[in-house]
């Protein structure tokens, strides 16, 4: 019999990296598993700090390899009441470390019974990825509003954080990079930064192959967080699935002939089923 | 700025020059007897018309020390003393002649983006003024577009001493056309062709010439052209054209801006906007560039080197991790 200690020692998980299940997908590769394509957001992802706020702007291609795997996924992820977060990078380890960090943050805010602070999401969120040393493939952009003012922060997927007015990620980030370097002022006023940030995301989408379909839009102000889903469909699908029904009189008739059913088949009924709506199953 | 003068007779080890001249002589008769049958006596510039590729500025190999130092000719005495290059293959002996094939497997001196855009008199070209040696900002001074005519100019980036070569063949091109002295003068939709077949048979030889190349220019009769050719021979012909970081950082803003009825102020409005982008978010670039412009009626102009305004003193810049200490 174990005593309380030994039994304690023994499930006691090791402090530091682990790295087990690299071991184990190396050896698995080795042993001719074709290593499954992790589906990526090739992605332009933005966020620019404004006179009262942050405004927060991504597209909505999802990619696996070279095909689009969601034509409309959601690359905005909420954190907390005021805080969201754009991701780009592998889509599952983006979409789980904002999931993490978002119950982490509201654990954290009954412990200390105040409104999130952006800075904790970014330590808790740059932390956790260096300590998994780049492999958890996340860059996100990281923008919010608490007490002492709007924020907007990046991190990249080996844990480095930058502070900045406006800044984009993913692989359309140079393309949405040009037209903020070109356009931004400082103290915009909010439709300002948002009519910015639409721009810079559509230089993504139309130029960018990683990035595409619609623009979504987060602003986040000390009055609270409007959240725009597909706020710019600038690629609306113009062709019809089920082509349009034909026009009566489109093809020649060449014959017509009707039969009317009560010739070919005969009506009988039963004497039973005339006295009590009889079955219709004969369960004989 | 002129172009640097480009001496074909340079020598790399002092030896003399008479003698060298000799042995080239003999050399091009040598090609010429065995040629002759096989390639007919045509009017491309040398270099091509005398078949399989040979540099300009190969000496004989016999005995000459290579200069490791000198960026600029590049000769290597035997495959082992050279870092970089694939070994001459010398079961070819026929086609080689003792002298090393080379191939460019990397590029020295780059330079970076060239951007070209139309407007409503013709067509107006950027780019800026650096020859980078690898991180290192190394000339400051190069003028990376070259006027061919007064219908043409062509801008690279991609390597310097490639460019170089491009640009005698251009020259030899438009010499000859002066000596035709027959009024038609080299249409730039002519000389992007010719530079198309140019870098894609290079490319075909696994030789290719490390550049991306803008044409621009205003034919005689008042049409504007740009296209663009790649190393490896791709080609296009566009409203506007960006090469290298260009393509990120300055198409999005053309295909926003760029209109082929634009004035002349607004084409540089909106050059200069790209310019100052390229020179915010490129590594290599340097805050010194050229226009150089092709208009209908009054040819090419090249502008002097000017700088643009930049802004580094944002607020935001100023303390970055006031509010996240451990970030910057």
């Amino acid at each position: 019999a174990q005593t309380m200690e030994e039994r304690a020692m023994a499930t006691e998980r090791p402090h530091g990296f682990d790295f087990d299940l690299c071991n184990r997908n190396a050896w698995l590769e080795k042993q001719g598993l074709k290593q499954l394509k992790p589906w990526s957001t090739g992605t332009t992802i933005a966020g620019v700090v404004f006179k009262d706020g942050v405004v927060l702007g991504a597209d909505t291609r999802s990619t696996a390899g070279e095909t689009v795997a969601d034509k409309n996924c959601e690359k905005i992820h909420y954190i907390a009441p005021n805080i969201y977060c754009c991701g780009a990078g592998t889509a599952a380890d983006t979409e789980n470390v904002t999931g993490m960090i978002s119950s982490q943050l509201e654990l954290h805010k009954f412990r200390t019974g105040r409104e999130s602070r952006v800075v904790t999401a970014l330590t808790l969120l740059k932390s956790h990825l260096f300590r998994y040393q780049g492999y958890v493939s996340a860059a996100l952009v990281l923008g919010g509003f608490d007490c002492k003012g709007p924020h907007l922060f990046t991190v990249f997927p080996h844990g480095s954080t930058d502070s900045l007015p406006f800044c984009t990620m993913g692989s359309g980030s140079l393309n949405a990079m040009a037209v903020y370097e070109q356009s931004y002022k400082e103290d915009m006023t909010k439709e300002e930064a948002m009519e910015l940030t639409k721009r810079a995301i559509r230089a993504g989408i139309f130029n960018d192959l990683g990035s595409g379909s619609n623009v979504d839009l987060c602003v986040i102000t000390a009055d609270g967080v409007e959240y725009m889903r597909n706020m710019d469909m600038p690629n609306p699908r113009t062709f019809t699935a089920v082509p349009a029904p034909f026009k009566v009189g489109s093809t020649t008739v060449l014959k017509h002939k009707v039969l009317p059913l009560e010739q070919s088949v005969t009506i009988t009924t039963t004497e039973e089923e005339e006295q009590g709506g009889g079955e219709s199953m004969d369960t004989s | 700025f002129p172009l640097p003068h480009w001496s074909r007779t340079r020598t790399t080890s002092g030896e003399p020059g008479g003698e060298r001249e000799r042995e080239r002589e003999g050399e091009r008769r040598r090609w010429t007897r065995r040629q002759a049958a096989m390639i007919p006596q045509s009017s491309l510039p040398s270099h091509i018309a005398s078949g399989p590729h040979v540099s300009p500025f190969t000496n004989s190999n016999a005995g000459l020390q290579a200069d490791h130092r000198s960026e600029d000719i590049h000769v290597p005495a035997n495959a082992a003393s050279v870092p970089f290059a694939v070994a001459p293959s010398t079961e070819h002996a026929e086609v080689n002649l003792g002298e090393p094939r080379k191939h460019t497997t990397s590029p020295y001196v780059t330079g970076n983006s060239v951007l070209a855009i139309k407007y409503k008199e013709g067509v107006l070209m950027a780019c800026d003024m650096l020859g980078a040696y690898g991180s290192t900002k190394r000339y400051k001074s190069v003028q990376r577009v070259f006027k061919v005519n007064e219908t043409t100019i062509v801008g690279a980036s991609g390597e310097i001493s490639d460019f170089q070569y491009i640009s005698n063949l251009l020259e030899e091109l438009t010499t000859q056309d002066f000596c035709y002295d027959d009024g038609c003068t080299l249409s730039p939709k002519e000389i992007h062709a010719y530079l198309c077949r140019v870098l894609y048979n290079r490319r075909n030889k696994m030789d290719p010439l490390w550049n991306s190349l803008v044409v621009a220019g205003v034919d005689t009769a008042g049409e504007s052209f740009i296209g663009s050719v790649g190393m490896l021979g791709t080609s296009y012909t566009d409203s506007h054209v960006a090469t290298s970081f260009g393509n990120y950082l300055s198409r999005p803003l053309f295909r926003e801006f760029q209109r082929d009825d634009m004035s002349l102020e607004e084409a540089i409005a909106l050059m200069q906007e790209a310019l100052r982008v390229l020179f915010y978010r490129d590594k290599t670039s340097i805050n010194k560039f050229i226009l150089a412009k092709v208009s209908g009626g009054e040819g090419v102009a090249i502008s002097k080197p000017f700088a643009l305004d930049t802004k580094w003193d944002l607020k935001a810049f100023v303390n970055p991790s006031k509010h996240a200490v451990g970030s910057w």
